[in-house]
């Protein structure tokens, strides 16, 4: 909803100053996006990945390609550039998907479960790339996980949901703290959702997420 | 917040909303074609069907010598038939690829960006037009290997250039539609089945109109198939003469690649829903 991809049922929101039903070419322009599908495109190279989305952004013709091998060499994908994304391996394709994102320089990047089926060192990869681009681009950085180490290491803010609903919100210090003392995230990820999140969801979210993770891996 | 508060850090040079509408189609249209061009297989693959149907079909149905074609071999009269069979079957591949590409997350991230839904829907129908352009000129070239009299000044191939793509266009869109209905593979194909063949037998391609009973003429006349094979008749073979007339043929068409992109660009992203 907040990527403009889907319209809210009731209520409204505010991306980047922008209202998510009346004005979402506004907000697009404004946000990058890495959903938790594979969004490059297999069929074409690294490099042409970021072409055709340079070109859909209307970066200068005179910039392009610059600004492209900038995003290569960030996301340490320069050797990689003529290779075609189907012979990438995991992580190069999640690197190259962020790089994507980034390319337009976007004020908020939104990311749906960015280190699912990633192997620890490829999860560390992407980790640090990501905490370059809040530190020297300033860009917001909007991700969901079921990681609560990743939630509690990484992140500022963290809002736990269940059914659908933020049952909590803070710092993880806040949340952790509220779950009592020398708690964990999972335990405070446990106090505020009960016990009974197992039953949430059904086969074919199950499905999807081992694809998904399946076609990373 | 006021909105002036966020504004895009990317250095853009402003640009008028229509040379961004173009810029974005044709990017859409170059990543298709740059992914036919790393695996130009299909290509190949898709190459067979037209051949055999001329080949075999064509020159043994040849010995048929009551066909009402209006006085010209009867291979000459299916060659534009084949011609428009080939622009069907490779445009209407693109609802399937569509599927596939919101099962990846590629869609997903199209329209995430700023692109216009009709630019994102008009640059995949681009590509269809020029895809068949490969096709177009095996079918000519079998033609020709086959004593096919085709017409062979740049004006009529020019016109037949302009309707194989009109006609890629419309069964690109109508391939997009009907995948944004269906929404699996599964289901698509299907009734890709079930739409393909009566398009190309409820058509003038193979015979003419008039061989067929009064409900299948009406039907027929309904087939965006018959106006195209009905001008690629007149502008590609020595002899072909279009029933309905080309303008006719070039203002039917074009309205219902108009219409089509349109309910197209309409439903385009509630296949992520």
């Amino acid at each position: 909803m907040l990527t403009t991809l889907l319209p809210p049922t009731s209520g409204g929101a505010e991306v980047a100053g922008f209202d998510v039903v009346r004005q979402p070419r506004q907000i697009r322009r404004r946000i990058g996006y890495v959903p938790q599908a594979i969004s490059a495109d297999g069929g074409l190279t690294g490099y042409e990945n970021l072409l055709i989305f340079a070109k859909i952004y209307g970066l200068p013709r005179s910039e392009r390609q610059e600004r492209i091998q900038t995003v290569l060499d960030l996301m340490e994908l320069g050797e990689a550039r003529s290779t075609l994304v189907q012979r990438y391996s995991g992580g190069m394709v999640r690197r190259l998907e962020i790089g994507l994102a980034v390319l337009h320089r976007p004020s908020i990047l939104f990311l749906d479960e960015p280190t699912v089926g990633l192997d620890p060192t490829a999860r560390r990869t992407v980790w640090q790339h990501l905490q370059e681009l809040h530190r020297n681009e300033g860009t917001t950085i909007f991700l969901t996980t079921h990681q609560m180490t990743e939630a509690d290491t990484f992140c500022d803010r963290v809002a736990i949901l269940h059914r659908a609903r933020v049952v909590g919100i803070g710092s993880p210090a806040e949340l952790k703290a509220s779950a009592g003392a020398h708690a964990t995230m999972d335990d405070a990820f446990t106090h505020y959702t009960g016990a009974a999140t197992d039953q949430e969801g059904n086969l074919e979210d199950v499905a999807r997420n081992r694809d998904t993770a399946s076609r990373l891996g | 917040m006021l909105p002036e508060t966020v504004i895009p850090r990317a250095a853009w040079a402003e640009q008028h909303p229509l040379l961004e509408f173009l810029r974005q189609t044709v990017a859409v249209a170059e990543a298709e074609l740059r992914k036919l061009f790393h695996d130009p297989q299909e290509l190949i693959t898709r190459s067979v069907q037209p051949a055999l149907w001329l080949i075999v079909f064509g020159r043994v149905f040849s010995r048929l010598r009551d066909m009402p074609t209006g006085g010209i071999p009867y291979l000459d009269f299916i060659a534009p038939g084949i011609l428009a069979q080939s622009v069907l079957f490779v445009s209407v591949s693109y609802g399937i690829a569509l599927i596939w590409e919101r099962d990846l997350g590629i869609l997903h991230k199209f329209l995430s960006s700023p692109a216009s839904r009709s630019a994102l829907v008009l640059g995949k129908t681009l590509s269809a037009a020029l895809r068949t352009l490969p096709h177009a000129a095996v079918v000519y070239g079998l033609a020709v290997l086959l004593g096919v009299r085709v017409r062979a000044n740049p004006g009529m191939v020019l016109q037949v250039i302009a309707f194989t793509s009109l006609g890629a266009m419309l069964f690109c869109a109508l391939s997009l539609i009907v995948a944004c209905l269906l929404r699996t593979r599964q289901r698509f194909m299907g009734i890709n089945q079930l739409l393909l063949m009566p398009l190309f037998f409820a058509s003038n391609a193979l015979y003419p109109l008039k061989m067929m009973n009064g409900w299948l003429q009406r039907i027929s006349g309904f087939n965006p198939l018959t106006y195209l094979v009905d001008a690629l008749r007149a502008a590609m073979v020595r002899g072909g003469q279009s029933t309905y007339g080309l303008s006719f043929d070039l203002t039917i068409l074009s309205l219902i690649v108009l219409l089509l992109v349109a309910i197209a660009t309409k439903i385009y992203p509630r296949l992520i829903y």
